[in-house]
């Protein structure tokens, strides 16, 4: 976003007010000036996680109208299509009233409304029996909240490794592969720079949760003119407006990038500058296969890596500003023999089996189509190479007269993470965009602070073995640099339930939410006590093998218990999880609350600078409801968790708000940067300010700092950057970032895979780590291709997000169900008439986890072998205010009850979680399917159906009709 | 008074880039939001929690395949109203509910006079009438009549409530009638088309067209990779790159 | 076109009862059928009642019939308003003929003329009526030369057979009126016939690319705003499957026309009341006859906006 930039993101001429705004006089009677509001409330939106800025416009005490805040770094004055629908939201009658108390059977959806005392001595009794015992019992996981930061820190306080939030069903793979490879990645934690990029490439998004920028961005490139390139199975969306859309064969990216890889290399189009600058490539790796340092990197005493230098003919500090490194050649350093890490990549992708004939089949794209889009990066990089005048110093010290660019810039998420393979092809992206020389230059993809860091940042997952009464000796999550960071037993068993951190899934920095139940129901790796739950629909739309899932949820063992004990959960909404929770502590609107989007946490930095933000209560909660955060500081309290009681155990924080306030997490570092300091003067580091929040809301709810130009670009070796990230507290030191084209930690754990070190995979999975624990990217079949006979499920299964929908909230908002209330299948007209299927007809989708129903719209923007459909529309009867006969409980479906949750048995009758076997990211996209007409007398309605959840007492009635707005109007006339 | 007038001081109207339009939705529930409350309160919903939803909305966005010798190409397309210059909801109305705005082309419809009879929207060939069951009523997109005056917004924000939202900047509005406008300019650079042009309504909105594969983007005519010749491939390649 | 009964039933009620109407106030006020009372009540009854009862029903489509007489204003543009007008001014001459031909036993004179007066008003409505749908340029089966004449002569045609069966009721059937009632139904099916066959040929340049302003190729929906239908297809965007409407048509012609004609041709043949009773049901069949082709001239309109939702 450039610094100059007009007041709001729609700032065209042909999108200013009229030269003369006076109204003409029509004498039509017409009210051309209504008064609009009370009052205007700024504060961040929640209808999803991309965390706008909102101008929230109060008439009569109720929300008239919700627009985007002008100034805000985020949305920059626009709003998404879930945005404005907020109102709906907020009086959805689907919102929670008071907490409830199981009185049916698990899954009835019958309760009985209690107390909140009731309810937080419930709780508090059952949590702090387990803390006296075995704290690992607790198991807290946490979907859609941004309040991370202060969740993990209760649970460390609390003294439980079992923790995470949903990340691990996520895109973990994007985070992991960034932070492992270039110490930041995609998500929403680094941009294209939209305001120089000459050729986009989108691998595999729909919408993601940057939702506003992007568009915003993408507005920018058509403005320009610049090329957008697509790479997706689907032609939707962002996908339908880029020049060059490529239908990729689901899971096959990997591939496609490696190939292009593979001719740049040939024709010698990489950036070698950039390469021994910023990346490990010149990086000496001992070759001496049987040894325990094979694969490691070869160092000196003081543990600095080496690279060898061409013209001292010898071996130097790596890092050495000085050095004249080689990046190919054979090298014998302290009796061993190194190759540099390029001479590896080299050898390794100039290979023919990467070549654009050999893969273009399995990729479904045409090897002249590569050949062409290599061609293409190759040019606009080298060919139009920008340059701004501005000087700048790199962490060496020397200056640079002006800012070098090349304007490729690339963005990927779920299309590539949600695959089995998708932690290798992250990798393959970022090592591509570091050899054009791409990485936070103009033009290409910026990082956001507080990244990047160092490549894995640290600290490491602490909890690996959990003692009663005694909180962990820092986060449940972190990154391993090596088995001897893993989080498992002696025997090599997880000690954590979700198995994170365990050879099944080394690298899991964000946990795996989606095994908790499983695990949980069967005590593997050990029973638990209690779920705690905060904002995630685990009992529908976030759980694969949604069926088994709700079985498994409601299971009871021979004493007649269930299997998992007793169950928490924090909604605001009555979404289908609720009904399985025990006690269910009913949260507050986004509205009616105190949220902070913390540095600590997501952020809403962009490329030009750091930023965090807050929510604070506009309007007041007309139901007996309590924000979950608060909830939680006061449970923390009741239990005496040390840092949520002062010496003499009385509560350290009131609540929330004054949590975020007083909260450090080191001395002079809190939930805040900004407005920090006495009297408000500092920010990143300083004392707490008691006025830091009215300091937010007097700033419309945000804080953000802008870079100085010579700041903003090479943030991975930018002295000025780096020191400012030492201030704020964003990375220890002021040292350069290295990116990791070969990642030493993963070879660590193939060395242990050897046999080498203390610590040793079981025999069962040394295999799995030998295969995946690859330090260079590589390409492999996502798991269920190779587990399913692919004639019998020759298809892909997908989801998108619709841009108007956010998961399965958007069902109760009266405004966007009708725009979307029955979620179709779309298939390619090819394929139909392969099938003898026509449009509309109703279908069975079946894989070999089971089969659903619903109903087909053709289309021919689909790559022939994939069906897709708009993702977590379908619900359950009963849930979300919806009358029985609303199409999302009748013909709408959820593609979730046939995605499975484990991968086949392997040779051992092993089963693992159907994740990605390097960070455990669940493989949504993996799914095969095969789809069959189904009889007549089927059609017209979807199934399975499950049984009707019963409605929780004093429920708001959902209205036959809805006159939303009608009294402002009223109140108007008479008014007037 | 149902008869149009002879011609307006402005045109205003929007302009709708599909080329950029991703079909995100913000405009069309940016627009239900204002105008919920706004000159034609309420858009009633029917039914909205149950299995026959139908709301009032003054703006709606279709999804096309539009396939050509070039390829195919997914649309998004938003459908308001194009506030006609010569428009037939106006003129067979029987009450005078109807009626096109002579200062600034507007087409609006008076409530209070309407009798709910639909043959306004039996003459838009565009859909862009949307009656109100509950009230009885024909409403209609206003282009923000109560925005774009509105002395109760900051002048900035004097603009359709649709074009502020747009997340791709795919909106505009302006006015049509002056060639100097900077909405008239961009028609005039996009080659922006009139929809139905051959029924003769003459609407003031104008649509920009997809630019076709290839003139859409600038384009990057990039000289085919060749691999490395001289000695020692690649590699070799390499090592006189850094001796140098 | 959505065939809402209550606008179906308006066309063909109003049809008839000004054609009725009309054809009264000719024979009456000249005299060619004796101002009888009970057959003039009986006569001006039908007609004023049928109009009535199809004004009734019309405003039954309103969403604010209490409203209605803001519709009078705007006859300089409207032909709903123009009709609205026509059909009420025409009650002042029917009523004054109505006075002078049923209760005062007069003909000619000032009876005469309003009897004239009030032909040229029913006429009138039933041009403005026809002008309603024959104006509507986003239904092409509708916007053609054929709308406006198919209204009058289906006025005539009904009007003429109606009139036939009340003479010969009355045991005063004229065979100047019978040949009239069995030209009008032979020219109403001919006409009918002919529409159908321009409309079945009819390419209309509107199409989905012209609709979305996407040049070339094709164009197709694949995607609506929304899942449920809304006002735009729940009134517009009815469709009729192709077999059905074949059907109805047969149906329509046997009763509106075939059936009409040839009872109308053996009542030449016919004593009364053989003759009489003939007459009636030829009327009672092709009522009910043009319900169906009414039904069927709304069933097969096809709307613009449909385009926009590929129907
Ligand atoms: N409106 C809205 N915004 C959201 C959300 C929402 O629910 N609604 N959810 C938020 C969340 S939690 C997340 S994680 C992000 C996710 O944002 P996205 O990454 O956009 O997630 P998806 O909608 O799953 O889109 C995945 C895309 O990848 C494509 N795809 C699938 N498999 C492949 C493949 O093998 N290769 C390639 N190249 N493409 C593939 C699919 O066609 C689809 O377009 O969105 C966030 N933003
Ligand atoms: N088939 C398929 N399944 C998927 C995906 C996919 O692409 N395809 N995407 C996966 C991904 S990336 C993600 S992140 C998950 C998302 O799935 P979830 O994490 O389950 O997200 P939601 O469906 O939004 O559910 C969040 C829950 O939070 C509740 N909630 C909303 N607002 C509040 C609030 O203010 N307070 C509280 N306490 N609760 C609130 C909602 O009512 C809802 O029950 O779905 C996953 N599931
Ligand atoms: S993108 Fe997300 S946060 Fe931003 S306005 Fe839309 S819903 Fe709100
Ligand atoms: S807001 Fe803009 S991008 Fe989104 S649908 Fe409307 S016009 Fe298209
Ligand atoms: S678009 Fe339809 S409603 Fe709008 S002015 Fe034109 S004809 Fe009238
Ligand atoms: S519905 Fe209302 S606005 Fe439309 S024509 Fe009838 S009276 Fe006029
Ligand atoms: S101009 Fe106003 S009323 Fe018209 S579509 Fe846009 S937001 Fe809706
Ligand atoms: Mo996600």
């Amino acid at each position: 976003m450039s610094k100059a930039a007009p007041r709001g993101a729609n700032s065209a001429p042909s999108q200013q007010p009229l030269a003369d705004t006076q109204a003409p006089n029509e004498g039509d009677g017409v009210e051309t000036s209504p008064g609009v509001c009370d009052r205007v409330a700024k504060t961040t939106c929640y209808m999803c996680a991309c965390r706008c800025g909102i101008d929230v416009h109060i008439k009569d005490g109720k929300v008239r109208y919700i627009n985007g805040n002008k100034d805000h770094p985020v949305n920059r004055g626009v709003i998404c299509g879930k945005g404005s629908a907020g109102i709906m939201q907020h009086y959805s009658p689907a919102r929670l009233r008071k907490p409830l108390l199981r009185s049916g059977p698990r899954g009835s959806g019958e309760f009985r409304e209690i107390e909140w005392d009731e309810a937080l001595t419930i709780a508090t009794e059952r949590l702090s029996a387990i803390r006296r015992t075995d704290p690992k019992k607790l198991a807290f996981f946490t979907g859609r909240d941004q309040s991370q930061s202060l969740t993990g820190w209760w649970a460390s306080k609390f003294g439980t490794p079992n923790f995470a939030a949903h990340g691990g069903f996520c895109s973990v793979n994007m985070a992991a592969g960034g932070l492992y490879t270039i110490g930041g990645s995609f998500w929403e934690f680094g941009e294209p720079d939209w305001d120089n990029t000459k050729y986009f490439m989108l691998f595999g998004v729909a919408e993601d949760h940057d939702s506003n920028p992007i568009k915003i961005g993408l507005g920018k490139l058509k403005a320009r003119g610049a090329k957008v390139v697509s790479i997706n199975p689907c032609r939707t969306g962002y996908n339908a407006i880029a020049d060059d859309w490529i239908g990729i064969r689901p899971g096959t990216d990997g591939l496609f990038v490696l190939a292009l890889v593979h001719e740049l290399l040939k024709a010698g189009r990489v950036d070698l500058d950039y390469l021994l600058r910023y990346t490990n490539a010149p990086v000496l790796v001992v070759q001496e296969p049987g040894s325990a340092d094979d694969g490691l990197f070869a160092r000196d005493d003081a543990g600095n890596p080496l690279a060898w230098d061409r013209v001292a003919k010898t071996a130097v500090n790596a890092s050495d500003p000085n050095a004249k490194p080689a990046l190919t050649g054979n090298y014998t350093v302290n009796g061993s023999r190194c190759v540099p890490v390029f001479q590896l990549v080299a050898d390794r992708y100039l290979d023919g089996s990467y070549s654009p004939d050999a893969v273009a089949a399995r990729c479904g794209i045409s090897a002249e189509t590569i050949r062409r889009i290599a061609a293409e990066l190759a040019h606009v990089a080298f060919q139009q190479t920008i340059e701004l005048p501005i000087a700048w110093t790199d962490w060496a010290g020397r200056r640079h007269e002006t800012i070098k660019g090349r304007p490729v810039s690339m963005h990927a998420m779920r299309g590539i993470s949600a695959h089995s393979n998708g932690f290798h092809t992250c990798r393959a992206i970022h090592l591509l965009q570091v050899l054009l020389g791409t990485v936070d230059v103009p033009g290409g993809f910026r990082f956001k602070p507080p990244y990047p860091r160092p490549a894995p940042p640290g600290p490491k997952p602490a909890g690996k073995d959990a003692q009663p009464m005694t909180p962990l000796d820092g986060m449940p999550l972190g990154f391993v640099c090596g088995p001897d960071d893993l989080l498992v037993d002696a025997a090599g068993r997880p000690t954590r339930i979700d198995k994170a951190y365990s050879w099944e899934a080394p690298l899991a920095a964000h946990g795996l939410m989606h095994s908790v139940i499983r695990n949980a129901w069967a005590g593997d790796p050990y029973p638990i006590d209690t779920l705690m739950m905060y904002m995630s629909n685990m009992a529908w739309n976030s759980s694969m093998n949604t069926v088994e899932t709700i079985r498994m949820l409601t299971d009871k063992d021979e004493a007649g218990g269930y299997k998992i004990p007793f169950i928490i959960y924090s909604d605001a909404y009555y979404s289908e999880t609720v009904a399985f929770a025990d006690l269910v502590l009913p949260d507050t609107t986004y509205l009616e609350r105190h949220d902070c989007i913390s540095l600590l946490d997501r952020p809403i930095s962009h490329a030009d600078g750091p930023g965090d933000a807050i929510r604070h209560p506009v309007v007041q909660p007309d139901r007996d409801v309590r924000p979950f955060q608060s909830v939680l500081i006061e449970l923390g309290a009741r239990l005496g968790l040390p840092g949520f009681v002062d010496e003499d155990g009385s509560a350290k924080y009131r609540d929330y708000a004054d949590y975020i306030v007083n909260h450090e997490r080191t001395p002079g570092i809190g939930p805040l940067a900004g407005w920090r300091g006495k009297d408000g003067g500092s920010m990143g580091k300083g004392d707490v300010n008691p006025d830091q929040l009215q300091r937010y809301i007097d700033n419309g709810g945000f804080w953000h700092q802008d870079f100085s130009d010579d700041q903003r670009y090479y943030k991975m070796a930018n002295r000025a950057y780096l020191d400012f990230a030492v201030e704020m507290g964003f990375i220890a030191k002021a040292e350069p970032i290295v990116f990791q084209l070969y990642s030493e930690p993963m070879q660590r754990f193939r060395l242990a895979a050897r046999g080498h070190g203390e610590v040793r995979p079981p025999d069962a999975e040394g295999r799995r780590i030998e295969a995946y624990m690859d330090p260079l990217p590589f390409w492999y079949a996502p798991f269920e291709d190779e587990s399913v006979d692919l004639e019998k499920y020759p298809l892909h299964a997908l989801t998108q997000r619709p841009m108007h929908m956010y998961h399965s909230w958007g069902s109760q908002n009266a405004w966007l169900r009708q725009i979307t209330s029955q979620n179709r299948l779309f298939v390619h007209h090819q394929t139909a008439a392969g099938l003898d299927l026509v449009d509309d007809d109703w279908v069975w989708i079946e894989s070999i986890n089971g089969r659903v129903k619903g109903q087909i719209k053709l289309v021919d923007g689909v790559n022939p072998d994939t069906v897709w459909t708009w993702n977590a529309i379908g619900k359950r009867r009963g849930s979300w205010g919806l009358k029985d006969d609303a199409a999302e409980s009748n013909r709408g479906f959820l593609l979730n009850h046939i995605i499975g949750d484990q991968t086949a048995a392997d040779a051992g009758g092993k089963r693992y979680s159907n994740s990605d076997p390097v960070t455990g990211q669940a493989a949504w996209f993996d799914v095969r399917v095969r789809i069959v007409k189904c009889a007549l007398e089927e059609a017209g309605f979807t199934e399975p159906q499950f049984e009707r959840f019963r409605q929780p007492p004093h429920m708001e009635p959902s209205p036959d009709v809805l006159r939303f707005g009608a009294d402002f109007r009223i109140k108007r006339e008479a008014a007037e | 008074m149902t008869c149009l007038p002879a011609q307006t001081e402005k045109k205003l109207g929007l302009v709708i880039d599909l080329d950029t339009c991703v079909g995100c939705q913000a405009c069309v529930t940016a627009c239900k939001e204002w105008n919920a409350g706004g000159h034609m309160a309420p858009l009633t919903d029917i039914d909205p929690y149950g299995g026959h939803a139908d709301g009032v909305w003054f703006n709606r966005v279709h999804s096309y395949e539009h396939t050509t010798e070039q390829g195919g190409r997914t649309v998004n397309f938003p459908r308001s109203c194009l506030h006609c210059e010569q428009p037939a909801c106006v003129t067979v109305c029987p009450t005078g509910a109807s009626y096109k705005r002579a200062s600034d082309g507007i087409v609006l419809v008076d409530e209070d006079k309407c009798i709910g009879c639909k043959l306004c929207s039996w003459a838009c060939p565009y859909g862009a009438r949307e009656f109100d069951t509950d009230v009885g009523v024909m409403k209609k997109c206003t282009l923000c009549v109560d925005r774009i005056y509105n002395d109760n917004l900051a002048v900035e924000d004097r603009v359709p409530a649709c074009v502020a939202a747009c997340p791709t900047s795919a909106r505009h509005f302006g006015d049509l009638g002056d060639p100097a406008s900077a909405i008239s300019q961009l028609v005039e650079e996009r080659g922006g088309v009139a929809l139905m042009p051959e029924l003769g309504y003459r609407p003031t909105n104008r649509y920009l067209p997809p630019r076709a594969r290839g003139e859409r983007a600038a384009k990057v005519d990039a000289p085919a990779l060749e691999p490395i010749r001289g000695e020692g491939g690649f590699l070799g390649w390499i090592d006189r790159m850094l001796s140098n | 076109m959505h065939p809402a009964f209550s606008v179906v039933f308006f066309t063909t009620a109003t049809g008839a009862g000004y054609g009725l109407l009309a054809l009264l106030g000719l024979l009456g006020g000249l005299g060619f059928i004796p101002a009888d009372f009970w057959l003039g009540l009986i006569g001006m009854a039908l007609a004023l009642g049928l109009i009535v009862a199809g004004l009734l029903s019309s405003t039954g489509h309103l969403g604010r019939p209490e409203r209605a007489w803001h519709a009078f204003s705007q006859w300089r543009s409207s032909w709903l308003s123009r009709e609205g007008v026509a059909s009420v001014a025409t009650f002042i001459p029917a009523c004054m003929f109505g006075i002078g031909w049923v209760f005062l036993g007069h003909s000619g004179g000032w009876v005469a003329v309003a009897g004239l007066l009030t032909a040229a008003g029913a006429v009138t409505t039933v041009c403005t009526t026809g002008m309603i749908y024959a104006s509507l340029k986003p239904i092409a089966q509708w916007h053609s030369r054929y709308t406006l004449p198919a209204y009058l002569i289906f006025a005539a045609m009904t009007g003429s057979v109606l009139a036939n069966a009340l003479l010969q009721s009355f045991n005063i059937g004229s065979n100047g009126v019978l040949a009239g009632a069995l030209i009008a139904t032979l020219a109403g099916w001919g006409w009918k016939f002919a529409t159908w066959r321009y409309n079945d040929r009819l390419e209309i340049p509107t199409t989905a690319n012209t609709a979305t302003g996407l040049a070339g190729g094709t164009v197709r929906s694949i995607e609506w705003p929304h899942t449920e239908e809304n006002y735009l297809l729940k009134e517009m965007g009815f469709r009729i499957a192709r077999k059905h409407s074949a059907k109805l048509r047969r149906i329509a012609q046997t009763l509106a026309f075939i059936g009409p004609a040839v009872l109308l041709t053996i009542v030449f043949f016919l004593p009364w009341p053989l003759g009489a009773i003939a007459s009636v049901l030829a009327a009672a069949a092709q009522l009910a006859g043009m319900l169906v082709e009414r039904w069927l001239f709304f069933a097969e309109a096809k709307h613009t906006v449909t385009l926009y939702y590929g129907r």
